[in-house]
């Protein structure tokens, strides 16, 4: 401890590799915060935990970018929300055609598809679902009629791949293949070439008519999702969720509970070891005795009982680590103040009559400040990997997708014996790096103000 | 020195009490719904039992007060119907505590059924110390291996793998590693067990050559993560004495390098890296709370965890009671040690 001034900190800071590694690494991740908050809307972060808004995704998909390293590529799990249109009227009939074209290149039969749509009618129209293969070979899969309405309404409903009536329809064209049918799912029958059950790669065109007479429908929504076991660029859990979006939301919350734990313990710790340092005497010893108390806590199992018994929601957390967060700067502070205390312009000071408020504010903390940054960023990291942990005991927030929630819930399905790697592997990298990058800024700091660690 | 030492048993013994204190102050009211709730229950399942008593009342309200008589009773019985706060019965608790009776658990038994806290910490230690403390012995002699070495080569290879290592294996956390290695070397190549406690029973004498097995996994992923820092801190410590002028001078008289880091540094760095081992022992005693639930480790961790989610107070005092006291003891210890090793610092604790 010396007296730096904050430019040459500055200077030596941007000297060092590891200062600048550390900057770099939060940068981006701060980067990342702010995209998230600003691109993803703030819903998929309240529907983390309703199983209802993910149901159009695939269970525990693993992530698209593995394809790239596979020869015999893993079905992507698709959902196509932007069917073609095409409105023909003869007479007194209305059709409305709805196209999807599906490249299908992929080396395994889908799971199974899903068309689900939103459809305003009146009248009782007639909705077909067929599909023409890469081979020219034109498959009905459907037909049936929407219940009668007298009025104008909104008809919500989705066909699934596992409806007894296509597998009915398909077994009536079962000239079209040169083997037994019957026991196959549907898309197995759909994706597979005539003459054996392999699959055929190419262009599949999913069409859904609707024909109505003297009516005209009006779609508000229409979705194909064909089922595959590959999705998004971290893939999904057990729940369905996109991990992709807990990952990111997690990145802003890691944040903020490293930083307002750090940075109010710095705070209060530092208040706390210099008034009591710069008192002495009594104040100090029964300060110092408090302190004691405190830091003879076992912090974790406290930590635990508190969350237990009180409340486990994110801010109360934060809280509660910053209890036991200030106690070990507590000490330094006040040991510094005390050194402090002995020069010659403080003890001048105090001959002057400075009031103490003056004192501390305006000699001793200044001198502390070097000190302050450093365990700022040295504190983070603990506070970081303390709610993981916490949250993955299961102590968490659960409204929150925090990175140790997710590791919860990894545990929970038991993704290791799964082998669902993509869901235990990433949130721990980020904890990891969000941490590194403290670390490295309180170790380049460190070494700034404390220069006998440096060579 | 005497006069120190007591002043020292006598502050720690206060924040034992104040721990404790604490402790029933936060678990008290919610443990005093459970045991209450209870004790309803199993007044409500022995009158289903012996559908009798039931049959013997003519009204359906003398029936309820016979229940509400009997649950009051049981309650009386027990103490309950004084708030835990009442006096007499934190007293009688903290009394009881003092002569370390900690009486029995309300949930909790140990595995050969015993529902006596002593009986349950005592199973669980061992099995605690097996695991933590040797690693931690494992950690700190790699760690000072490593450390010394890099420090007698600054700014080489091995002293730069050193340090990053250290940095970039302290920021991860120890349980997401057990997580992962129990994912590779338990599932993907099934090389050790998933879970960390044995199948079969204590008694039989396969038992112990069970658990070495099973402990394998947690021991390798607690040293991988635990020796980095040690190594680091050992460096620095060896860093800073290296500078001290009476090493210049064996430089000077021609003393080998390696005899100078292994001999002098070592035995001068000696007084904090002791001081760092005593409490890292202690701190070893009450596991890693978070690591036993990951690999499923029969121990003192794992025994607080649960004790906490069913809200079982006395095993919670009883545990905290250990690990407070460990770790007081260790400080306390450290700072003797310290203080010898270290002369400087004994003329400031004399005082």
């Amino acid at each position: 401890m010396s007296n730096i001034t904050p430019q040459e900190i500055k200077k030596e800071f941007l000297k060092s590799k590891m200062g600048i590694a550390g900057i770099t690494i939060l940068t981006i991740l701060i980067s990342i915060s702010i995209i998230t908050i600003i691109i993803i809307p703030v819903e998929t972060f309240q529907e983390w935990n309703n199983p209802g808004s993910w149901i159009t995704y695939p269970k525990a998909a693993i992530p698209v970018w593995i394809n790239l390293f596979l020869i015999e590529k893993i079905p992507e799990h698709r959902i196509l929300t932007e069917p073609s249109i095409q409105k023909i009227s003869n007479n007194e009939i209305n059709l409305s055609s709805y196209q999807f074209d599906i490249n299908y290149n992929y080396d395994q039969f889908p799971n199974d598809f899903i068309y689900s749509y939103l459809l305003e009618y009146s009248g009782s129209p007639l909705l077909q679902m067929s599909v023409i293969r890469p081979d020219g070979i034109k498959l009905e899969l459907i037909s049936t009629s929407l219940p009668y309405s007298n009025l104008k309404i909104i008809h919500n409903d989705r066909i699934f791949s596992t409806d007894a009536m296509i597998k009915k329809e398909l077994i009536l064209q079962s000239e079209e293949f040169k083997f037994k049918i019957d026991n196959l799912s549907v898309e197995d029958i759909i994706f597979s070439k005539t003459e054996s059950n392999e699959l055929l790669k190419g262009d599949y065109i999913f069409s859904i008519n609707v024909y109505e007479v003297n009516e005209e429908s009006k779609i508000v929504e229409s979705n194909l999702i064909i089922g595959g076991k590959a999705f998004g660029i971290m893939g999904t859990d057990e729940l369905r969720r996109d991990l992709a979006i807990g990952l990111l939301w997690g990145t802003p919350l890691a944040l903020f509970i490293g930083l307002v734990v750090s940075i109010a313990s710095v705070i209060m710790g530092l208040m706390y070891g210099v008034y009591a340092g710069f008192k002495g005497k009594k104040t100090d010893e029964t300060m110092m005795r408090f302190n004691d108390v405190l830091y003879a806590l076992p912090a974790l199992p406290f930590l635990i009982i508190l969350s237990v018994t009180i409340s486990n929601s994110i801010f109360m957390m934060v809280g509660f680590l910053m209890i036991f967060g200030w106690v070990g700067i507590a000490k330094v502070a006040r040991s510094m103040s005390l050194q402090i205390k002995t020069r010659g312009y403080v003890e001048a000071a105090t001959m002057m009559g400075q009031k103490d408020s003056k004192m501390i504010l305006k000699h001793i903390l200044p001198q502390l400040l070097p000190y302050a940054f450093a365990s700022v960023a040295i504190s983070v990291p603990a506070a970081i990997t303390t709610e993981a942990g916490l949250s993955f005991l299961g102590l968490g927030d659960p409204s929150f997708p925090t990175w140790g929630q997710i590791l919860h819930d990894a545990n929970t399905f038991g993704a290791a014996a799964r082998g669902l790697w993509w869901w235990i592997v990433p949130p721990g990298i980020m904890i990891a790096i969000t941490g590194l990058a403290f670390v490295f800024i309180g170790n380049a700091l460190d070494a700034i103000v404390n220069p006998k660690l440096k060579r | 020195m005497k006069k120190y030492i007591a002043t020292r048993c006598v502050t720690m013994f206060g924040i034992l009490l104040i721990t404790l204190l604490i402790t029933i102050m936060l678990v008290g009211s919610n443990m005093d719904t459970i045991l209450k709730q209870g004790i309803v229950f199993q007044v409500r399942s022995e009158i289903i039992e012996n559908p009798a008593i039931g049959e013997s009342f003519s009204s359906v309200k003398d029936f309820e007060a016979f229940i509400q008589d009997r649950t009051d009773e049981r309650i009386k019985h027990l103490g309950l119907d004084e708030p835990w706060y009442s006096p007499q019965r934190i007293g009688l608790t903290m009394y009881k505590i003092i002569l370390l009776d900690f009486g029995q658990a309300t949930f909790l038994t140990s595995d050969s059924g015993s529902s006596d806290v002593k009986d349950i910490i005592l199973e669980k230690l061992p099995r605690t110390i097996l695991l933590f403390t040797s690693a931690t012995i494992i950690i700190s002699i790699i760690g000072i291996f490593v450390g010394a070495l890099s420090a007698s080569k600054i700014g080489s290879i091995i002293d730069r793998i050193t340090s990053s290592f250290a940095i970039i294996s302290s920021s991860f956390p120890v349980w997401w590693i057990g997580m992962l290695m129990i994912f590779l070397f338990a599932f993907t190549y099934q090389i050790f067990p998933a879970r960390a406690t044995p199948d079969i029973p204590a008694s039989s004498p396969e038992y112990l050559g069970a658990l070495l097995y099973h402990m394998t996994l947690p021991l390798i992923t607690i040293v991988m993560i635990g020796f980095g820092s040690w190594a680091y801190l050992v460096r620095n410590f060896m860093v800073g004495i290296m500078q001290e002028d009476f090493i210049m001078a064996k430089k000077t008289m021609g003393i080998n390098q390696s005899r100078i880091t292994y001999t002098h540094a070592l035995k001068n760095a000696a007084p904090p890296i002791i001081t760092i081992l005593a409490l890292s022992l202690s701190g070893s005693l009450g596991g890693a709370i978070i690591t036993e639930a990951v690999f499923d480790w029969p121990g003192m961790g794992r025994l607080y965890f649960e004790a906490i989610t069913v809200m079982d107070l006395p095993v919670i005092i009883g545990a905290t009671y250990i690990l407070t006291v460990f770790f007081l003891v260790s400080v306390f210890i450290a700072d003797l040690l310290y203080g010898y090793f270290d002369p400087r610092i004994r003329s400031s604790t004399d005082e």
